[in-house]
C-alpha cells in the first residue's frame, strides 16, 4: 500500500514527440484512480512510467514517497494487468500465479496457500490445472487479475483490462474490479479509453488529450463542471450538445431561439468577462417534452418547437434527436472529438439534437413538438481556448486557462 | 451441389497428382540408393529397381572398415557440438536482432547475411594454412567453428523471426512480475520460442552432418573424419572393383540419424506456437 506522486512528468521521445507532459497528479493510498482519453493522449505512456517499462524524461515519480524513476520494474513493488492479459502461454494458471512468488524466492508451501486463496477469491479454483488457450476470455482476465494480486503488491496498474471482453462480461468484470478493489483497497491506477468505465469505477478520474492532463475530479465534479469542451464532450453518453451561442442582453441566441439566463450564471460570464461569440453546451437529460414539465419548473427554464427527427425508445426513457438549423458550434477541442469519435466523416453526425425525455413522452416521429431547456445547467465555453466559462472563478482566470487546461480539483 | 462436389473431386485428383510428382522427385533417388545398398556387386549394375537378390553383405562391409566407425563418432560428435553452440549463440543472437535496440544492429545483420552468402570453397584454402599454422587441422575444434559460423546466419534468421511472433507484453509481464531480464528470457521466452530452437536445431545440424567441403579439406586422419568423407574414401575389395554397393549402404546409413532427428523432434515444431498468451 503506498501513494504514487507524479511530479511535473515527462515523456520525451528521442524524435522530438512530447507523449506526456508536466503530469502532476497525487493519488492517494488505496484511491481508485481512472486515466481517461482518446488513443494516443498518453495514458498508456504515464501507466508505462509508472510501471518502469518506459524511462522518464523530466520530473518524478514517487512511490509511497520513495523516488522511483531510476528503479527497474522489477524493484518498484507494483503489479500490472495488461489489455492482452499476457499470460505465459506454457503455464498453467497455477504456474501463472505462482510465477511472481517464485520469482520472489518464496517458499513452496507459502506459495501454494497463495494461489489457492486467490483463486478463492477469482473464483478460480476449479481451473487451477488448465492451460490459459483451454480458457474463455473472462477467465483469462481473472487469471492475469490473480497473478497481479497473489504477491500482495503496493499498487496494481490496469491498461484497458476489460477492452477485449464482450460488452456483457465487460459490465461484469467491471463491477468483479470494483468490489476487488474495494476489498483490496489498494492504491490503483486505470487506463480506459471507455468513458463509462472511468465515470463507474473510479474515485477520480484524470482526463488527459494529447499528452497534456484536462481535468483531474471525481466523476460528478467532471460531469457537472467540466473544465472545458474536450471534457465536456468526452464524458457523459450520449454527448452533451453544443450549439454556437451569442450572449445578448444576458440571453444566449442560439438555433433553439434566445434561452434566457439566470442571473447567477450571467454574473460569472461577466467575470470571466466571456466573448460575444461563445458556445453553449447542454446535456441530454436538460431538455425534457414541455408537456410533461410541471409549470413552475418551466417557468425557470426555456421553451422551444421542434420537429423530432428519430426517435429511440430505450424503456426507461427516450432519445429524441432534432434537427437544427443553422451553423454548427466549431472549436478544435470538438474536431479532436468528432476524430476520436469517428463521427467526423458520417454525414449529418453533426446538426443533431440529443435530447431525453421521459418515457412517458408522447413525441413522434416527424411531428412537432414543444421542448423545455433547464437554463440554469447550460454551460458556455469560449470557442477559442475551449474553457468552461460558466465555472465561478475566485481569483481571475489563470494563465492555464488560455491553453486549454485547468487545473480544478475536488476531493 | 453436384457441381461443387464435381469441382472438389476435380481439385483433389489435381492435389492428389501434384503430390505425387514431388514425392517421386524427392523419394526416387533415396529409394534409388537403398536398392543399390542391397544388391550384391553382381548384379548392382543391371539397373533393376527392386533387386532380384537381396544382401546384407555391403552394410557387413561398412563395419568392416575401422574408418567408417570412427568417422560416424566424428560425424555425430562434431555435428552435435556444432549444433548446441551454434542455437546457444544463435538465440542470444537472434533475440538481440529481434528486441533490442542497440548501434550496429543493421551492421550486424548486413554481415550475418554476408556470411551466408559467401562461398567457402573460397574460404578453404587460407583455413587450410591457418588450421595447419595454428594447430587446429585435422581436429574436432577445426571443423565446428567453420561450422557455426556458416550455421549462425542461418540460425539468427529462423529464430529472430519466431522471436518477433512472441507478444512482446509477455516479457513486460515477466518483469512486473519481479523478473531480471535473464529471468524473463530463461522463464518465459526461451520456452516459447522452443519450436524455433528445434527447427534451428535440425537445420543446422543438417547443414554440419551433410558438410562434404570442410570435411575434406580440414581433416586428414580418423582423428577428425567424418563420415562424408570417409565414403568418398571407401574403396572395393580389390582394386579394380568400384565399392558402389558400400556406398550406397553408407550413404543409407548416413541417413537414418537425420530421419530420427527430425521425427524426434517434429511434434514439438507443429506444436503450437504461443496459443493463449494473448486474446484468443
Amino acid at each position: 500500500m503506498a501513494d504514487i506522486v507524479l511530479d511535473h512528468v515527462t515523456k520525451r521521445y528521442p524524435d522530438g514527440t512530447v507523449a506526456a507532459n508536466d503530469i502532476n497528479v497525487e493519488i492517494a493510498d488505496g484511491e481508485f484512480i481512472i486515466l481517461v482519453g482518446p488513443s494516443g493522449c498518453g495514458k498508456s505512456t504515464v501507466l508505462n512510467m509508472i510501471a518502469g517499462l518506459e524511462d522518464i524524461s523530466d520530473g518524478e515519480l514517487r512511490i509511497g514517497g520513495n523516488r522511483m524513476n531510476e528503479r527497474a520494474p522489477k524493484d518498484r513493488d507494483i503489479a500490472m494487468v495488461f489489455q492482452s492479459y499476457a499470460l505465459y502461454p506454457h503455464m498453467t494458471v497455477r504456474e501463472n500465479m505462482a510465477f511472481p512468488l517464485k520469482i520472489a524466492k518464496m517458499d513452496k508451501a507459502e506459495i501454494n496457500r497463495k494461489v489457492e486463496e486467490t483463486a478463492m477469491i477469482l473464483d478460480l479454483s476449479q481451473h487451477l490445472d488448465r492451460k490459459p488457450a483451454n480458457m474463455s476470455g473472462g477467465q483469462r482476465q481473472r487469471v492475469a487479475m490473480g497473478r497481479a494480486i497473489v504477491r500482495n503488491p503496493k499498487a496494481f496498474l490496469m491498461d484497458e483490462p476489460l477492452s477485449n471482453l464482450d460488452a456483457k462480461l465487460r459490465v461484469q468484470m467491471r463491477t468483479m474490479v470494483a468490489k476487488l478493489q474495494q476489498r483490496l483497497s489498494t492504491t490503483t491506477v486505470y487506463v480506459t479509453h471507455d468513458q463509462t468505465e472511468a465515470m463507474t469505477l473510479g474515485d477520480r478520474i484524470v482526463v488527459m488529450r494529447g499528452g497534456v492532463v484536462q481535468q483531474i475530479g471525481s466523476p460528478q465534479h467532471l460531469y457537472d463542471h467540466p473544465a472545458n469542451l474536450f471534457v465536456a464532450g468526452f464524458i457523459g453518453s450520449p454527448a452533451m450538445n453544443f450549439l454556437p451561442a451569442r450572449l445578448e442582453n444576458g440571453a444566449l441566441r442560439t438555433a433553439l431561439g434566445d434561452l434566457a439566463l439566470s442571473d447567477e450564471l450571467r454574473r460569472t460570464l461577466e467575470d470571466a468577462d466571456a466573448p460575444r461569440e461563445a458556445i453553449a453546451g447542454i446535456r441530454p437529460e436538460d431538455f425534457e417534452d414541455a408537456a410533461l414539465v410541471e409549470d413552475h419548473v418551466r417557468a425557470r427554464g426555456s421553451v422551444f418547437t421542434a420537429e423530432v427527427d428519430v426517435l429511440e425508445s430505450m424503456g426507461s426513457d427516450k432519445f429524441v434527436y432534432f434537427k437544427i438549423e443553422g451553423e454548427q458550434a466549431m472549436s478544435e477541442d470538438l474536431a479532436d472529438l468528432a476524430a476520436d469519435a469517428g463521427t467526423a466523416d458520417v454525414p449529418e453526425s453533426a446538426g443533431h439534437l440529443v435530447t431525453r425525455f421521459a418515457a412517458t413522452s408522447v413525441a413522434t416521429e416527424g411531428k412537432r413538438c414543444e421542448v423545455w431547456v433547464d437554463t440554469d445547467k447550460i454551460q458556455v465555453f469560449d470557442p477559442s481556448t475551449g474553457a468552461n466559462l460558466t465555472i465561478p472563478r475566485p481569483a481571475p482566470a489563470p494563465s492555464s486557462a488560455s491553453r486549454g487546461i485547468s487545473a480544478t480539483e475536488s476531493g | 451441389m453436384a457441381i461443387g462436389q464435381a469441382r472438389s473431386t476435380g481439385d483433389k485428383s489435381k492435389w492428389a497428382v501434384a503430390n505425387t510428382v514431388v514425392l517421386l522427385y524427392a523419394l526416387i533417388p533415396v529409394l534409388w540408393i537403398l536398392s543399390l545398398s542391397f544388391k550384391p556387386a553382381s548384379s548392382i549394375t543391371d539397373g533393376n529397381f527392386i533387386p532380384r537378390e537381396w544382401t546384407l553383405e555391403n552394410y557387413a562391409q561398412v563395419f568392416q572398415v575401422d574408418l567408417f566407425t570412427s568417422a560416424l563418432r566424428n560425424s555425430i560428435g562434431i555435428a552435435i557440438i556444432a549444433t548446441v553452440l551454434a542455437v546457444i549463440i544463435g538465440t542470444m543472437a537472434a533475440y538481440a536482432v529481434a528486441r533490442l535496440r542497440f548501434p550496429g544492429k543493421k551492421l550486424l545483420i548486413g554481415v550475418s547475411l554476408l556470411i551466408a552468402m559467401f562461398p567457402p570453397i573460397s574460404l578453404v584454402s587460407p583455413l587450410f594454412d591457418i588450421w595447419r599454422g595454428i594447430g587446429l587441422f585435422d581436429t574436432w575444434p577445426g571443423l565446428i567453428i567453420p561450422y557455426i559460423t556458416f550455421a549462425l546466419p542461418l540460425a539468427i534468421y529462423t529464430l529472430s523471426a519466431f522471436f518477433r511472433e512472441i507478444p512482446w507484453e509477455l516479457e513486460k509481464a515477466a518483469k512486473m512480475d519481479g523478473a531480471t531480464p535473464l529471468q524473463a528470457f530463461r522463464s518465459v521466452i526461451v520456452p516459447l520460442a522452443a519450436p524455433g530452437v528445434f527447427t534451428t536445431a535440425i537445420l543446422v545440424f543438417i547443414f554440419c552432418w551433410n558438410d562434404f567441403l570442410f570435411a575434406i579439406s580440414l581433416t586428414s586422419t580418423s582423428a577428425s573424419q567424418t563420415a562424408t568423407v570417409a565414403i568418398a574414401n571407401f574403396t572395393g575389395a580389390s582394386e579394380f572393383a568400384e565399392p558402389t554397393g558400400s556406398i550406397a549402404a553408407a550413404a543409407v546409413l548416413l541417413t537414418i540419424p537425420i530421419i530420427v532427428f527430425v521425427l524426434f523432434f517434429q511434434r514439438r515444431i507443429v506444436a503450437g506456437l504461443t496459443s493463449g498468451a494473448v486474446k484468443g
